[in-house]
């Protein structure tokens, strides 16, 4: 079953279009990965699907229902969460506040707060985070902090769950500990859709690939297709690099 | 907040919230007139302080409207005061102000920093000028005499306002709510993307500031005899609530509380003693508060219970 679908979502800055008549569906279960140039539009994108942007025209429908037009809120507690590229911490709360406000607030059902504090600590064990739990969430490292906003993404309890290049500036170690983190979300069920410039993670992690460039979807099809492609090595992956080792 | 600073937070704050309490209300009985009316200023600046910090400090969003609020309290008991018996006039007062929060909240909370302050602060003035406008027109007239209550009455008065604030506050700042508001001020839309209907809470909470300026207003009026546009939205009502939250200290509780009490107490001081100085030495105050007080009075308290205890709450 298609658990997210798009059908010819557009959406124009001025007159330039970031993202133009893209028809695109994720399956439940999948782990879909979305690359391409930078300004290809991949994070546009994603702001049409959680609804900080509306397209125009073109319609997304979650779970058979259609979601274009809805509010952020409304979006999350109907089971889309999402990161942010640049992080959007609460900088000076604690980083269990952090995670707290996810299950106050974007659950479908009202959670007591003591049900809340129970899932913030699970979700910050979860994620490797239950050491630092009291500390300001400005005061963690760039990894920590993409770790906070995954379990605060998490804490919302998405069905769907959108990582905008959630190993962007990460080194080596960290990379892999982010991929671990993703396969762990997958296997509880989580439908993932991921921004990721890293190709080692996509290559690993991912069950298709979408590529963008200048806001049209150019090729999909599974890792293996994708890197060889010859128009997504011509657009994106360059010639003679073998992405996948 | 630490499992151990709760124990002893839950007997201090109340306990002495209580005693203090106690004390005021018995006060009446003993002090002088002048006394009493010295309070019922401080209390005013209080209300004004307390729920303009229930929006504004959580969200970062700078209001200047209180001027707004706290006039059409004003005008309220001016128009309605002959006619009404008191609580009426003040309930309505109240709610009126809770209403023009709703609609200028519905249309101007999308407006951040700088321009949100301002669009309040020209909603102060428009409000100003359109009664005035209207005085003149249709009732030939600039000021309205306004009905007389006495001193203890309005102080009373006051006081059950105050109460009622501190409660309200204090129930936001702990529920789910504060939280969201907290999560507002720090990154609007990540919250809006953490499932906050940011646009409702952001209003609903603004109309509930409104509604005890509009009640403390209402009030207010009666100790004035007289009033006039110029009088009722007099601009330094929106700006004292700010200089008083900031000098207390928003992270705490308590801090605007100490500051409206502080600022208050320090203008009557100087307004006595020092009638020609006072604006000056009020100034340097400020500004040396501001420069060396980030985090006002309530951050420095903060800062010397850690260095007390030891930095034993260091974190990291």
């Amino acid at each position: 079953m298609h658990i997210l679908e798009g059908e010819g979502v557009t959406k124009y800055f001025g007159g330039l279009s970031a993202v133009s008549e893209v028809d695109f569906y994720v399956d439940q279960g999948e782990v879909v990965g979305l690359i391409g140039p930078n300004g290809a539009g991949k994070t546009t994108l994603f702001n049409l699907i959680s609804a900080a942007l509306v397209p125009k025209p073109g319609t997304i429908k979650f779970k058979g229902i259609n979601i274009t037009g809805m509010k952020p809120h409304k979006i999350c507690r109907m089971g889309i969460a999402r990161t942010f590229q640049t992080v959007k911490i609460f900088a000076n709360m604690p980083v269990s506040d952090n995670v707290r406000i996810g299950s106050l607030f974007g659950t479908y059902q009202k959670m007591s707060p003591a049900e809340a504090v129970k899932e913030t600590t699970e979700l910050l064990e979860f994620v490797g985070l239950s050491k630092v739990s009291g500390v300001p969430a400005k005061d963690l490292t760039l990894a920590n902090q993409k770790r906070l906003e995954v379990a605060r993404a998490l804490a919302t309890r998405p069905e769907l769950l959108l990582l905008d290049e959630l190993m962007a500036g990460l080194n080596q170690t960290e990379v892999s500990e982010s991929m671990e983190l993703v396969k762990k979300i997958r296997d509880k069920g989580t439908t993932i859709i991921m921004i990721e410039h890293v190709m080692k993670a996509i290559m690993n992690v991912c069950d298709r690939i979408i590529v963008l460039h200048h806001g049209k979807k150019i090729a999909e099809g599974t890792p293996q297709e994708i890197v060889t492609s010859k128009t997504v090595i011509e657009v994106y992956l360059g010639e003679q690099t073998y992405a996948g080792s | 907040m630490n499992i151990t600073g709760i124990n002893f937070k839950k007997l201090w704050g109340p306990g002495l919230f209580l005693i203090i309490l106690a004390m005021l209300a018995t006060l009446p009985m003993f002090a002088s007139t002048y006394t009493i009316i010295f309070l019922i200023s401080i209390l005013m600046y209080v209300i004004l302080t307390v729920s303009w910090a229930i929006f504004s400090g959580p969200t970062g969003y700078i209001s200047l409207a209180p001027a707004a609020f706290f006039g059409v309290g004003i005008y309220t008991s001016a128009t309605l005061g002959n006619d009404l018996p008191l609580p009426i006039v003040i309930i309505i007062g109240a709610l009126i102000s809770a209403c023009l929060a709703l609609l200028v909240g519905a249309l101007t909370l999308r407006l951040r920093g700088i321009y949100f302050a301002i669009f309040t602060f020209g909603l102060v003035e428009l409000i100003k000028h359109l009664l005035l406008w209207y005085e003149v027109k249709f009732t030939g007239t600039r000021g309205r005499f306004v009905v007389l209550v006495d001193n203890e009455t309005i102080y009373y008065i006051m006081l059950i306002i105050f109460v009622v604030l501190l409660i309200t506050a204090f129930i936001i700042r702990r529920s789910k709510y504060g939280l969201a508001l907290q999560s507002i001020g720090e990154y609007e839309e990540a919250a809006a993307h953490m499932g906050i209907n940011v646009t409702l809470l952001k209003v609903v909470t603004f109309a509930i500031s409104a509604l005890f300026m509009g009640a403390a207003g209402a009030i207010m009026a009666t100790r004035w005899t007289y009033v006039d546009p110029y009088i009722a939205f007099y601009a330094l009502f929106s700006f004292m609530p700010v200089l008083m939250a900031i000098l207390g200290g928003m992270g705490q509780f308590y801090g605007p509380i100490m500051g409206a009490v502080l600022i208050a107490y320090l203008e009557e001081l100087l307004l006595t003693k020092f009638p020609y100085y006072y604006m000056l030495i009020f100034g340097i105050i400020l500004v040396v508060a501001i420069l060396f007080l980030p985090q006002g009075l309530a951050g420095l308290i903060q800062k010397l219970r850690w260095r007390i205890s030891g930095g034993k709450r260091a974190h990291t």
